[in-house]
């Protein structure tokens, strides 16, 4: 299963850059990886937007509370001293009105950061488990590789939303839990791509070099193998936040997100749950189209990064 | 080959002892009381004293493991406290529906997305494709419960084309397989939510089937045909799409249990009547049996799915030998 699962990975990963082995930039080798990323950018429009978005997302997340201008729980009234239900888009309002009188706007703002959080924490996690256990896997081999890669089969045949929500039942709702949930179940993917690489890397004749030089194993595996694991797993990371972002939403949709904190996936949840989610569009559209934007944005910033990390994608 | 299958059927069978055995643990050792949530702490003691033993949860917590897996591998799941029915009757109940409205999003997903992947292939470097995948990618990358949202409000309540929920209209009653799901009634039920799950499984197939064509295009006997002077069509679908699908079809079952979590959501934004909807009421309703039935089922569709990816990928690349 695992070389398979790999080279679908493969498949769908080149599937994100349309003009293959059309890359971008030459890249000698003093050149840095910021430069070749800046030179990829500019050749790639897709990638410049992506950029642009995520940075954009990046600033309203973090000033969040600046820029939302109300509280997410505030109620609104009107003049005459009647809640403003369900109103549509205006100057004041410009996602509109829940039904109790919630400004949508503000809450829209305040869940960036909570999708961000969650994305960036979560897939923290995921790519640092996911790397040391691949490495140890690859590097070691024999018995160690076979009950590890067991384990990540293990987690493979877990059901993740299914999961997560008897997770959710057992736990107390929390964006802890929510970060953990994720993080249990993702890090299996990033072990078994990790593993493939260094499966190879093991091989190379310096790595027996550095064996023969009488380097620890700790030593070789941190200091000769992970260098060059870490675009693959920089490239992995981008896949996971998404992944991660996308899950959240959809746990709190099902109503098991922490009830204290404002999120895209919370929105949608009290919008379907009220039963407004046939009318209201005003209120259903923009938490959705917040996470599509980000993911997308996420996708193209990665396409870009593989450029950087995948040389067969550049020109030569 | 029959060795294969069957080492690994038996691989399958130690995995779903294992999954049913973190279940468990996951259910017993939560913080607090683990019998609070299952048996009502606000009813007389003697009452609940004597709920607690009619569930044998009193046992030590070996006891009650041994218990659970004998009854286990009798397929026994408890009862649901909810229903007052056996969990496994309940799960036989909700099992079609699930499956019905998963192959059916599949089978609109993968002649879509086989075709939509070969014609981008083709098309390469070009602008429509490009958009193509662009298009995929936000398909894939929408929420698939807020896609619903949307189809509801659009193609149900402002066009009124297909019912937005549920499996079938309120009143009908049917007994067996065939009057429940054999009837236009139960068709127009189920366009929305297929088209929905479809919608977000098409991207796999179709960037997987681009790149597999891509790999094809270059061969050697795709120039001969061409030499041969056939026509691009023909080329294209009789010669090169066919050797393409290897990766697509072995992807496809390995997809279905991934897919099975963003079938509980299209479930629960439908009302649609299947496992994915009911392990969340199970849970919210703290019908302990009944979500941990579902669970183990649930895992089992998945180690099922993979399984099949793997003979299906041995069966079909004789370049593979285990």
């Amino acid at each position: 299963m695992g070389q398979m699962i790999t080279r679908i990975r493969e498949f769908m990963r080149s599937g994100l850059n349309p003009k293959q082995g059309g890359g971008s930039s030459i890249r000698r080798n003093s050149q840095s990886f910021f430069a070749v990323f800046i030179t990829s950018l500019k050749s790639d429009k897709l990638a410049l937007i992506g950029v642009v978005l995520l940075i954009f997302f990046i600033f309203v997340g973090i000033f969040a509370e600046q820029i939302a201008p109300h509280g997410p729980r505030d109620r609104h009234y009107t003049e005459d001293r009647q809640i403003r239900r369900l109103e549509p888009p205006s100057w004041e309002h410009p996602f509109g009105t829940t039904d109790v009188g919630r400004d949508i706007y503000s809450q829209v703002v305040l869940g960036t950061r909570t999708a961000l959080i969650v994305g960036f924490l979560a897939a923290l996690l995921v790519t640092f488990v996911g790397s040391v256990v691949g490495i140890i896997s690859g590097y070691f081999g024999g018995v160690v590789d076979t009950v590890l890669m067991r384990i990540v089969d293990f987690f493979y045949a877990i059901p993740f939303i299914p999961f997560v929500i008897v997770l959710a039942a057992v736990l107390k709702p929390s964006l802890w839990n929510v970060i953990l949930a994720v993080s249990m179940l993702s890090w299996r993917t990033v072990a078994r791509i990790v593993r493939s690489q260094v499966l190879s890397i093991a091989k190379r004749p310096y790595i027996k070099a550095a064996k023969v030089a009488g380097a620890g194993h700790v030593r070789i595996m941190f200091k000769y193998i992970l260098p060059n694991v870490i675009p693959l797993v920089l490239l992995e990371m981008a896949f996971m936040v998404n992944w991660a972002i996308t899950a959240e939403a959809s746990i709190a949709f099902l109503g098991f997100g922490d009830p204290r904190v404002t999120s895209w996936g919370q929105i949608l949840h009290i919008n379907f749950v009220s039963g407004y989610s046939r009318a209201a569009w005003w209120w259903t559209i923009p938490p959705g189209l917040a996470i599509v934007l980000l993911l997308v944005s996420i996708f193209f910033f990665a396409r870009s990064l593989e450029a950087v990390v995948d040389p067969r994608l550049r020109k030569r | 080959m029959l060795g294969y299958i069957i080492r690994r059927l038996l691989i399958m069978v130690l995995m779903i002892l294992l999954v049913s055995t973190m279940i468990f643990l996951l259910f017993r050792t939560m913080p607090g009381d683990p019998t609070a949530s299952m048996v009502d702490p606000s009813i007389p003691r003697e009452a609940r004293q004597a709920l607690l033993e009619r569930y044998g949860l009193h046992e030590s917590l070996w006891t009650q493991y041994a218990i659970f897996m004998k009854d286990l591998v009798r397929l026994d799941f408890g009862t649901s406290y909810f229903y007052n029915r056996p969990v496994l009757r309940v799960i036989q109940d909700r099992l079609p529906a699930t499956l019905i409205l998963m192959f059916t999003a599949m089978l609109f997903a993968y002649i879509i997305g086989i075709f939509g992947g070969a014609w981008m292939a083709w098309k390469r470097g070009t602008k429509l494709e490009s958009l193509g995948i662009t298009f995929s990618l936000i398909f894939r990358s929408a929420p698939t419960f807020w896609v619903g949202l949307l189809v509801i409000m659009f193609f149900a309540v402002r066009l009124g084309w297909f019912p937005a929920q549920g499996m079938r209209s309120t009143g009908y009653v049917g007994n067996t397989f065939r009057e429940i799901f054999l009837t236009t009634d139960f068709l127009r039920h189920l366009v929305l939510p297929a088209f929905t799950a479809g919608l977000y499984f098409l991207a796999t197939p179709t960037l997987i089937m681009r790149n597999s064509m891509l790999e094809v295009l270059s061969e050697d006997y795709i120039e001969m045909a061409h030499a041969k002077g056939l026509r691009e069509r023909r080329v294209l679908y009789r010669h090169a799409a066919r050797n393409a699908l290897l990766p697509v079809v072995t992807a496809g079952a390995l997809f279905i249990g991934a897919a099975i979590g963003g079938q509980v959501l299209i479930e629960v934004v439908y009302s649609w009547p299947g496992l994915g909807r009911e392990i969340v009421q199970a849970v919210t309703r703290s019908d302990y049996p009944l979500a941990q039935g579902c669970f183990i089922i649930l895992s089992t569709l998945v180690m099922v799915m993979n399984l099949i990816a793997d003979v299906l990928y041995a069966f079909l690349d004789p370049r593979i030998t285990y």
